[in-house]
């Protein structure tokens, strides 16, 4: 007994001294340059207008938000707030701004620029994508619809109170405010750009733009003053634009590259993943993203549930995975699993090829129908609409698949009757903010089914969309756990109509040299991809 | 020549309003709408609607056209839809870079096609012939992505004598300008060969040799000069295939130059930006003509007098 009990000791202790994996035990160290490339040119790091994944993470650096995440979670901290309230009705939200903050260009932030910044997201003149975001603060139809220049809701009693009203309970308000396009900026560095401040930035954030000489590179570095202390880590990133993917690994492998930001393009990544650096260089994170099959419920035959249904049984989504190399694992639900809300013990639509081809014969198509399924044109999405293709000829439903320009397969499913089927890789859904609500009303509720919007199922069921805005109408902080389970239920009740074939989660890939340390999470972070902030050279 | 000069600026002006006119209904044709592109994913109605609104969108297409004249001859190519930059001043900050590669790219292939091309003339029907034709079969056929990887994979990776990419040094400009121009040395070497031997076979060349000159007099002399005609006529038609080709080589060795804009703006449907790279490319490729037509009857006599 006493033996077994020192041998099990004795292997705890082994366990417990042994070391853990490489990222785990990276001790956090100050210093350190490092280059980053990616294929596209910056297109611009105006907060109010940049919206694409690549300068989305630098923005997020230059400026700061009333509200931030703690690197690599989906976790609300204040930020340039120091703290806020919370009024019991949901309407009322007091800020008292951080004392001493200061803009890269020496003034010090006031309660004034956070109103400034927000009400020059929303101007129609600014041609902002982001102005939606606010619509729940009092006034914002009187900004948009051009009567007013000021949002009524936004009231600053003192340099360092921020006050908003809002016209409804908003539960997501405070992940509004962490947004990119909720960042504060100077009104006079806008003006002085005049026009051109997305190339001439001035925030209050982590890194301060010191070069950017267009097509070639932006050098960043650190602010110096940033009002939380030992952040970032690095003192300087350069991003290297213009890097054919494949050249990027290639010099990545060569020591002149630290992070390749495109990733690894999927005809190397077994290569890579198997060459004896491979687990050194390859980070792949989880996201808030679900790739989906769209069922155009306006277009016969998907008009009828149990077709939806069927088709949901059809599809062998762990050979989609594999097609992805293995970066994504197999949907059964519209939310992603790093989502709150997501339902763990649902099962969804098991995959039943018999099943599915009685469940058509019972709608009336026991020799199943033609149909067209859209797709992107950029790998790996036609191949993985042919997969589909082919799982859908084995219930004789005859799709023809048609790859096009993501433009093009934008504007077919935001037309009416158009897109009977979309595959949504390369263009959908990945959540702007880690709260359910994002994946429901643009893309499924009634609001997103008019022309031009991203409901390209589609589906409008005015049950749920009720039930939604009584789940985002719940902004006690303390009924945030209710909240999320009420959102959960919406998305598995969404499954019975089946406006959609859930099929994977993929997790983004990022290819970086082995001396860059850290986890995983803060190279791709669910709310910003790479976190500048956070990352770290380790020699 | 002064006519021909006033009667090509015309044709150049009209040239580019038929390119402006049929790039811009193409463009507006397409079903993907600029302002839901802008808007991305999670915009309501109401800001597309903005957006369209602010760009002029909602405007019919003619007056669109109109407005954009009209700020053509302003010399004003519009706002990116994307970036919020004036246009005239992106392509102004790139066209430099593409100018030095489509100089150097020009240089290689002239250099390499002439070469080539006299060796294979001189030599005709041996096997250095036979050699070189096959070379220059091989670098015509070669896509230019598959060049420019395997230069790049041997030279900058494998070899590591060129930078893998960037800009800046003479030796960034080696790979690129090379993989743009062996396509076009492949062609010039062909066309010099023919040439040199229809020239190598006429009179005045035997008289030549038979005054006892040394071969290599005879070939860059007086037999070269008169087979460079055609080259030169090929390098103003050749501008235009160098203004595709610069999107490929761009993009792979990271070249700042406007192929690497272009690519980009279609896809973000940023339409000034495509109109414009559009006109300054249609503006070098009638440039290049007009280049070309006045140069040939400084070196032939023979088109003067026509």
């Amino acid at each position: 007994m006493f033996k077994r009990w020192l041998r099990n000791s004795t292997i705890a202790m082994a366990l417990a001294f042994m070391p853990l994996p490489a990222f785990a035990q990276d001790a956090i160290k100050q210093g350190g340059d490092i280059v980053i490339t990616y294929k596209d040119d910056i297109a611009t790091l105006d907060p109010a207008i940049g919206y694409d994944w690549v300068n989305w993470s630098m923005i997020k650096s230059l400026y700061s938000r009333l509200m931030d995440y703690t690197p690599g979670t989906p976790d609300l901290i204040p930020s340039l707030a120091e703290t806020y309230e919370v009024s019991p009705d949901g309407l009322t939200y007091t800020f008292k701004l951080r004392k001493g903050v200061k803009f890269t260009n020496g003034r010090e932030v006031v309660a004034s620029d956070v109103k400034y910044s927000i009400e020059r997201a929303v101007d129609p003149k600014t041609q902002g994508p982001g102005a939606g975001f606010f619509g729940a603060i009092k006034g914002f139809d009187a900004v948009t619809g051009g009567a007013s220049t000021t949002l009524e809701g936004i009231a600053t009693p003192d340099d360092s109170t921020v006050i908003f009203t809002l016209s409804r309970p908003d539960a997501t308000f405070l992940h509004v405010l962490a947004i990119n396009f909720a960042s504060v900026v100077p009104k006079e560095a806008v003006e002085a750009a005049a026009g051109d401040f997305g190339k001439k930035p001035v925030g209050s954030g982590t890194f301060v733009l010191k070069e950017w000489t267009v097509g070639q590179r932006l050098v960043f570095e650190r602010n110096p003053d940033y009002f939380v202390k030992d952040m970032p880590h690095i003192d300087k990133f350069t991003v290297e634009v213009g890097q054919e993917p494949l050249v990027a690994l290639l010099r990545l492998q060569k020591g002149e590259v630290d992070i390749a930001g495109d990733g690894i393009p999927p005809a190397k990544f077994v290569e890579i993943k198997n060459s004896p650096e491979g687990a050194d260089i390859i980070v792949d994170g989880a996201q808030l993203h679900t790739g989906y099959i769209t069922l155009n419920t306006r277009v016969k035959p998907f008009d009828n549930v149990k077709v939806r249904q069927a088709l949901n049984m059809a599809i062998n989504k762990e050979r989609i995975t594999r097609i992805l190399n293995g970066r994504a694992t197999a949907a059964n639900q519209p939310l992603p699993p790093l989502m709150p809300g997501y339902d763990k013990s649902f099962t969804g639509y098991a995959f039943d090829v018999e099943k599915a081809k009685a469940l058509l014969a019972e709608a009336g198509f026991p020799d199943g129908f033609e149909t067209i399924l859209y797709s992107t044109n950029t790998d790996p999405q036609p191949r993985i609409a042919q997969a589909i293709q082919q799982d859908l000829a084995a219930v004789g439903v005859k799709a023809e698949v048609r790859a096009l320009a993501q433009a093009n397969v934008i504007a077919a499913g935001g037309t009416e009757g158009e897109a009977p089927m979309i595959w949504s890789g390369g263009m959908a859904w990945i959540a702007d903010f880690p709260d359910p609500s994002n994946f429901y009303g643009p893309i499924l509720g009634c609001a997103g089914a008019v022309q031009g919007g991203w409901n390209w199922s589609w589906y409008c069921n005015k049950d749920l969309d009720a039930r939604a805005i009584a789940a985002d109408s719940m902004s006690d902080p303390a009924k945030a756990t209710e909240r999320q389970a009420v959102w959960g239920k919406i998305f598995t009740d969404i499954m019975a109509d089946a406006p959609w074939i859930p099929l994977t989660n993929e997790r983004r890939v990022v290819a970086k040299s082995p001396r860059m340390g850290g986890s995983g999470d803060i190279y791709v972070d669910p709310t910003r991809v790479i976190n500048y902030d956070a990352i770290f050279v380790k020699d | 020549m002064i006519f021909l000069l006033m009667r090509r600026l015309v044709q150049t002006a009209l040239i580019l309003l038929g390119v402006a006119a049929i790039t811009f209904l193409l463009l507006y044709a397409l079903p993907a709408d600029p302002a839901r592109m802008i808007a991305g994913r999670s915009a309501t109605a109401q800001t597309v609607a903005n957006i369209r609104h602010e760009l002029g969108l909602d405007q019919p297409l003619l007056a669109q056209f109109w407005a954009y004249l009209k700020g053509l001859t302003e010399g004003n190519l519009g706002r990116s839809y994307a970036q919020k930059t004036d246009v005239g001043a992106l392509i102004a900050a790139r066209l430099p870079a593409t100018l030095i590669l489509m100089a150097a790219g020009i240089f290689v292939e002239v250099l390499l096609g002439l070469f080539l091309g006299v060796i294979a003339a001189v030599r005709r029907g041996g096997p250095v012939d036979r050699f070189v034709m096959m070379a220059s079969f091989v670098g015509v056929s070669a896509p230019q992505f598959v060049a420019a990887l395997l230069l790049l994979y041997v030279f900058a990776v494998t070899l590591a004598w060129f930078p893998m990419s960037g800009f800046g040094t003479f030796a960034h400009v080696v790979l690129p300008a090379t993989t743009l121009g062996i396509l076009g040395a492949g062609w010039y070497a062909r066309m010099v060969r023919s040439a040199m031997i229809d020239v190598l076979n006429q009179d005045y060349v035997r008289t030549a040799r038979a005054k006892g000159l040394s071969s290599a007099r005879i070939v860059f002399r007086h037999a070269l000069p008169n087979a460079l005609l055609p080259v030169i006529a090929m390098i103003g038609i050749d501008i235009g295939q160098f203004m595709s080709g610069v999107v490929v080589v761009e993009a792979v060795y990271g070249w700042p130059g406007i192929g690497q804009l272009a690519w980009q703006a279609i896809q973000q449907v940023d339409i000034p930006i495509i109109m414009g790279v559009t006109l300054v490319s249609a503006l070098a490729i009638v440039l290049g003509n007009l280049v070309a037509d006045v140069i040939a009857p400084l070196i032939d006599p023979r088109i003067r007098a026509r």
